[in-house]
């Protein structure tokens, strides 16, 4: 082996016995710090697979949807513009869509109703999402009432309940018959909430987005891209906001790391003190305290990020999802798909290790150039 | 401002970066002023104790700006989908002032901050410090520079703006336009083939003489940096085009995405490792004749010189492999 090399082993060999001489205080140390890089992690694993996941579900989305503004709020509009729209050179599908939000006061939940033209959905019978079912506590076959727009109750046959892989889209849905949804919001024939518009080449969408509004003047296209833009700037921003309230949490770290780093005992000193006169040079004791901090760093930065990963991907991130999915009664259950890069680690490293790194350097230096006399006198 | 935990711990590591950097230099500068080699003083002790400080200081503060270099391209790349028209970092970086200043800054202050550490490790394998001037000095000169990236990333950083209208890479790097970017994309291959094949020869040959008559040290290092800013060019305006397989595509920056293998990272670490390796024989040349360097800096510069070779081996080999299979001909 290279002596340099040799040299290096050598010192962090020493470097881990040292450690484990003060086996209670370097614990308690890294278990603070384990601690400090799982909160960061988990948030920004969990704020990665929440775009990632927007993101999937967003690749079968339309890819535009036409919706008509009237005195600034969103109206519904005319179902006839359909074919005007079909006919703009580019389009590939255009369609009517029929939804609304139902409120249920028994359950304090909002649910997504939704019409679809599947022919296997008879009217009179529901689809539901497996939120729905949960919160209602209802099966297949089970009967639902939903209260219309007259105050009236009206009974609809579950049919379905959808699958789990959908659950995070559909864990408010229900989907009913065209008809059914416009008896329920007493919603005229010849109307629809908004019209979903396909493009053959997704270039295209912004010039066809302009002969709409060219077209319709009181229209507002959403183009597929905006919605994804507002998504991950929207989960960024409450990732940022998350580091930024844990920032107190970090800096309160570092001061203890401070401390300790700074605090040698007397027995630590007689340590550096005898190292030096036997032969070590100040350079070796900083390599050494060093290499210390090293294997501190390494450890509870491997651990949080491991404790981080079985939290989000494991157990859905139970400590946060709170604050970063929204907030809502009917929470959709769902395991998130691990999406991890070198990126959000050498960020998490930067965000941990570096600022730790960097508190524990004046103090190491002070002490790897204790004068030996004095070292050992006291 | 975009609150995104990159940018953030961008911030956080060019603020403590600066404050390593212009706690080194306070320190470099007390010891430029009072250094006395043959002094035995309690404050001459002091001094010495103070160069270990200031080199575990640097030793981190260069780590960390090498690694923030790769960190704010990737930053900027992720951010992309937050401008409209932008696609990768190009357009990123155009959509607020001082993005291209900060990227060509952190690689300048890269490339001191080696040439510093170069210096600095000579200087203690000998017993009389004899480099401790110059090395200080360099610092001194490094210190305005970080604290100016730090003050254009801050700029940049907290300029952006979501959903601001930029341009996106085909319109930046594209033909046809203005700018030195777009100039050098434009170069034909014609020129560019001579350039960068001849630039390479010069550099083997002047590598193959130094390592085997120990001269010409600064003449390796400057055809050694010539080398790595015409693989720049070359990588930009011919060899990109190879890997994208596309005649008009010039953007630095598609190379680091996984359509394209990550292949920009070995080419961008050997183009900055190679560049670094050429600059550190050359800061090293004027101090071959100190009495006490002379069993310490060959050895040096010539591990320094394989270095520099090797990295533009790999890159010339990664490049030229591309353009063997790739499927356009240019």
């Amino acid at each position: 082996m290279r002596p340099s090399l040799q040299r290096h082993r050598s010192v962090l060999d020493f470097a881990l016995s040292s450690l484990l001489r003060r086996k209670g205080r370097n614990l308690a140390l890294t278990a603070v710090y384990t601690l400090v890089v799982f909160v960061l992690a988990s948030l920004v694993f969990f704020v990665q697979a929440l775009k990632h996941e927007a993101r999937e579900l967003l690749e079968h989305a339309p890819d535009m949807v036409v919706q008509r503004m009237v005195a600034g709020r969103h109206d519904p509009m005319p179902a006839s513009q359909v074919e005007a729209i079909r006919e703009i050179r580019g389009v590939e599908e255009a369609e009517a869509r029929i939804w609304g939000y139902y409120y249920d006061p028994v359950y304090g939940g909002n649910l997504t109703v939704m019409a679809s033209q599947d022919p296997t959905l008879a009217p009179g019978s529901a689809w539901i999402g497996r939120g729905v079912a949960r919160n209602m506590r209802v099966a297949e076959g089970d009967m639902v009432p939903l209260r219309g727009y007259d105050g009236l109750p009206i009974l609809f046959t579950i049919q379905k309940v959808l699958a789990e892989d959908s659950e995070l889209v559909a864990a408010d849905l229900v989907v009913l018959a065209p008809t059914d949804v416009r008896a329920l919001f007493n919603l005229p024939e010849g109307l629809a909430t908004d019209l979903a518009v396909r493009a053959g080449n997704p270039r295209e969408l912004a010039t066809i987005a302009s002969k709409i509004v060219e077209k319709f003047p009181d229209a507002r296209p959403i183009l597929k891209a905006e919605m994804l833009r507002t998504y991950e700037a929207a989960f960024d921003w409450r990732g940022g906001l998350m580091v930024v309230v844990l920032a107190s949490a970090i800096l309160s770290f570092i001061i203890f790391a401070w401390d300790k780093a700074t605090g040698l005992s007397a027995e630590e000193r007689k340590e550096i003190g005898i190292l030096k006169s036997i032969g070590w040079e100040s350079g070796d004791v900083l390599l050494l305290k060093f290499w210390e901090g090293a294997v501190v760093s390494l450890a509870a930065f491997l651990g949080g990020v491991l404790l981080a990963y079985g939290h989000v991907f494991f157990f859905s991130a139970t400590l946060f999802e709170h604050a970063l999915k929204g907030w809502s009664v009917l929470f959709p259950r769902f395991r998130l798909i691990p999406a991890l890069d070198a990126y959000q680690i050498t960020v998490l490293f930067f965000l941990t290790v570096l600022p730790y790194t960097a508190a524990t350097l004046v103090p190491c230096w002070r002490a790897a150039m204790a004068d030996p006399d004095s070292a050992m006198r006291s | 401002m975009i609150q995104h935990p990159g940018v953030l711990a961008l911030l956080l590591a060019s603020g403590l970066v600066t404050l390593l950097v212009v706690a080194a230099a306070g320190l470099g500068w007390q010891i430029l002023r009072h250094w006395d080699q043959r002094s035995g003083t309690e404050s001459q002790l002091a001094l010495e104790r103070r160069t270990y400080l200031v080199s575990a200081l640097l030793s981190l503060a260069l780590g960390v700006q090498v690694l923030s270099l790769f960190l704010f391209i990737f930053t900027a790349d992720g951010l992309h989908s937050q401008f409209v028209g932008a696609m990768c970092a190009a357009g990123s970086l155009a959509a607020a002032p001082f993005g291209y200043t900060t990227l060509l800054m952190k690689v300048g202050t890269c490339l001191l901050a080696g040439a510093w550490i170069v210096l600095h490790r000579a200087d203690i394998r000998a017993y009389d410090c004899p480099l401790i001037r110059p090395k200080f000095a360099l610092l001194l000169g490094l210190a305005p520079l970080v604290l100016a990236e730090t003050w254009f990333q801050t700029r940049y950083l907290t300029g952006l703006r979501a959903d601001v209208m930029t341009s996106c890479c085909g319109s930046l790097f594209g033909q046809g336009r203005e700018g030195i970017a777009a100039e050098l994309a434009g170069l034909p291959p014609a020129l560019v083939h001579p350039l960068f094949w001849g630039s390479l020869l010069a550099f083997a040959l002047a590598g193959a003489w130094f390592l085997r008559t120990r001269r010409g040290p600064l003449v390796f290092a400057i055809l050694g940096l010539a080398f790595f800013a015409a693989a720049l060019v070359a990588l930009v305006s011919v060899f990109g085009l190879y890997i994208y397989e596309l005649p008009t595509h010039h953007c630095p920056f598609c190379l680091l995405h996984h359509e394209h293998g990550f292949v920009g990272y070995p080419l961008y670490a050997t183009l900055l490792g190679g560049a670094l390796a050429a600059l550190g024989v050359g800061v090293l040349a004027p101090f071959r004749n100190r009495s006490s360097l002379a069993s310490v800096l060959p050895a040096m510069q010539v591990r320094l010189a394989w270095t520099a070779l090797a990295c533009a081996a790999v890159f010339t080999l990664i490049v030229g492999i591309w353009a063997l299979v790739s499927p356009l001909r240019l």
